[in-house]
């Protein structure tokens, strides 16, 4: 657990960029530091492995303050990640692994054993052990940042922005990544970003500083969304937070699914047709996988893959309401295709369920997801 | 070229090639020791710095003839004793490398040493683990010219009798004979660039890291 103590920090030029802030990051769990530019997002960060001095108040790390630790010792306590990686340019990936792993006292050996297993955790190839920081792409060297902060196997991790300077594409790759690792090692992890949506999506209790470095409310994400704390909470999350909310409520429990038949590749549009009512019939291959849409007004032959409409997205069995509604405004029938872990086809649910489901979870307040 | 005085006096020569090369290389050896501590402690040195690097500059103004024959005044050393010509080199390449020593850790970026901090570097094993290794690109460019000069002002020390290559080119002189000038020329040219292909060897495989075009 890390704990701040009416902490503040003013810089020389008297601008304080931290106000009074206290608040709690619980072990084992996600806390996001969010809000505008020059909150002072960053120097609460670096306050916590005093990379900054604070000007007053307390930090502590399991109840211990940080002052009261040597500062090497502190550090090496305290994984860190940066936007930039800033990884050494002069060692290769498996060696700036390994490096904090050497500074608490891993025999070489096996410090260069621990990196290259944690090439292959953080998504990489074992091929790339050998290579210089300048021969990685932008989201390598980011992932080999995260893997030498892990190599010491830290219980606190601090990460600044780490996910932002990459490609959306590769960023939620990263994201999916970082929540798939963190369900295994369970770090007391605190991360800075200036995208709600990232906070959103990673956190399990969210900050929201506003300028000043105020902190506005400090709640979980879909509290957040639910009950901002004032108007600059409910501005910084943003206009789609009633939608964005749908993604923290459980649509198993609310929704019953109702079969939807389904036609093979090479089906003839009479044999589709007196499957169903409706002008759309759902495609699917051999592992009974959904592959898209099929207007049987239009279709002539034997059904191609060429003729199906691709623009309906799925939603997981396991998954949420933001899911589900997706599925169904997105798919030509209007109905959310729902499959199983393997992908498989379970069925489907009308837009007009999905609604009432909304509206009951609206009025009980409850089903979130923690 | 007179080969036959060249072959006579075959074995003078390759003994002055020797000391030439010793009281080019010991100097820069010496000063590159002195120079990394020194430099360190000029780049924390923060408002000082400009004043500290002015002074190290002062010291190439000294003319070398003049510090060759002041020094023994100064160690107590004879004259003739070739370590004044050591310890003259050792404070003109100090002088040249401190200022390298400060640029090459300069270059190190901001980013690369923050991330050292928040590891739990101490300062002792950050320097030489991560600052001085990515100091070698730049330290390595000022080592080149400190043998390369250094190789030029050891022939000066000829006029005061210390043996090496520049005894040929005094020889020549008294003589009115031109082979011995050619062939200091020569062989001081020869022991240049042989030294300078040395360093860039050695600093290459210091920098395997680097992006190389
Ligand atoms: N070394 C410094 N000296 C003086 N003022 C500083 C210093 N570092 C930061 N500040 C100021 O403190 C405030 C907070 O800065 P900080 O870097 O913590 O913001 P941030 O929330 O991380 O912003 P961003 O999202 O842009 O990274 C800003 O107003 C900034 O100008
Ligand atoms: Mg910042």
């Amino acid at each position: 657990m890390i704990t701040f103590k009416n902490v503040t920090k003013r810089y020389d030029n008297s601008t304080i960029a931290v106000d009074n802030l206290s608040l709690e990051a619980p072990k084992g769990k996600i806390t996001i530091f969010v809000g505008p530019s020059g909150c002072g997002k960053t120097t609460s960060l670096r306050m916590i492995n005093r990379l900054i001095t604070p000007s007053s108040g307390t930090i502590m790390l399991d109840g211990q303050p940080t002052e009261a630790i040597d500062l090497a010792r502190l550090r090496r306590k305290i994984g860190y990640v940066i936007q930039h990686a800033g990884l050494f340019p002069h060692l290769t990936v498996v060696q700036n692994i390994a490096t904090t792993a050497r500074l608490i006292g891993i025999a070489k050996k096996q410090a260069l054993g621990i990196a290259s297993e944690l090439i292959e955790r953080v998504g990489l190839d074992r091929t790339f052990a050998n290579r210089y920081p300048w021969q990685l792409s932008g989201g390598q060297q980011q992932r080999v940042g995260v893997a030498r902060a892990l190599a010491s196997d830290p219980e606190f991790m601090l990460m600044d922005e780490p996910f932002s300077a990459v490609d959306p594409v590769v960023r939620h790759q990263l994201q999916e990544e970082f929540l798939r690792l963190q369900r295994d090692i369970g770090k007391t992890i605190i991360m800075v970003t200036h995208d709600i949506d990232e906070a959103l999506k990673l956190g399990d209790q969210v900050a929201v500083l506003r300028t000043g470095g105020i902190l506005a409310q400090i709640a979980s994400p879909q509290e957040l969304l639910s009950k901002p704390a004032d108007a600059f909470v409910a501005d910084f999350v943003g206009r789609d937070r009633g939608y964005r909310y749908l993604g923290f409520v459980d649509a198993t429990s609310s929704l019953a699914v109702a079969a939807e038949p389904a036609a093979p590749l090479g089906t003839e549009p009479s044999t589709a047709r007196a499957l169903t009512r409706d002008r759309w019939i759902l495609v699917t291959n051999a592992a009974a996988q959904p592959m898209g849409w099929v207007d049987l007004d239009q279709q002539t032959g034997p059904i191609r893959e060429s003729d199906l409409n691709l623009s309906g997205t799925l939603a997981s069995q396991s998954g949420n309401l933001r899911q589900v509604l997706d599925a169904a405004l997105s798919a030509p029938s209007g109905r959310g295709v729902i499959v199983g872990t393997s992908g498989a086809l379970l069925g489907s649910v009308r837009l007009a369920e999905i609604v009432t489901a909304i509206e009951s979870a609206k009025a009980v307040g409850m089903g979130a997801r923690s | 070229m007179n080969f036959d005085w060249l072959a006579g006096e075959a074995g003078d020569i390759g003994n002055f090639f020797a000391w030439h090369a010793a009281l080019s290389v010991i100097p820069v050896v010496a000063a590159l020791v002195m120079a990394l501590p020194i430099g360190w402690l000029v780049k924390q040195s923060g408002v000082l710095r400009p004043a500290l690097l002015g002074i190290a500059g002062l010291l190439y103004t000294i003319p070398s003839l003049a510090l060759f024959v002041l020094l023994p005044l100064v160690l107590g050393t004879q004259i003739l004793d070739p370590l004044n010509v050591v310890v003259a080199l050792t404070l003109y390449t100090l002088a040249l490398l401190v200022r390298t020593v400060c640029d090459g850790l300069d270059a190190v970026s901001a980013d690369v040493l923050q991330a050292a901090n928040a590891m739990g570097y101490r300062r002792f094993s950050r320097f030489f683990r991560v600052e001085l290794p990515l100091a070698v690109p730049v330290i390595g460019a000022g080592l080149r010219v400190a043998v390369v000069s250094n190789v030029s002002i050891v022939s000066i020390a000829a006029l005061i009798g210390t043996p090496q290559l520049g005894a040929l080119f005094t020889e020549g002189l008294e003589l009115h004979f031109l082979t011995p000038i050619l062939t200091g020329i020569i062989l001081c040219v020869a022991l240049a660039v042989s030294l300078d292909g040395l360093v860039i060897f050695l600093t290459r495989q210091l920098t395997r890291w680097q992006p190389r075009s």
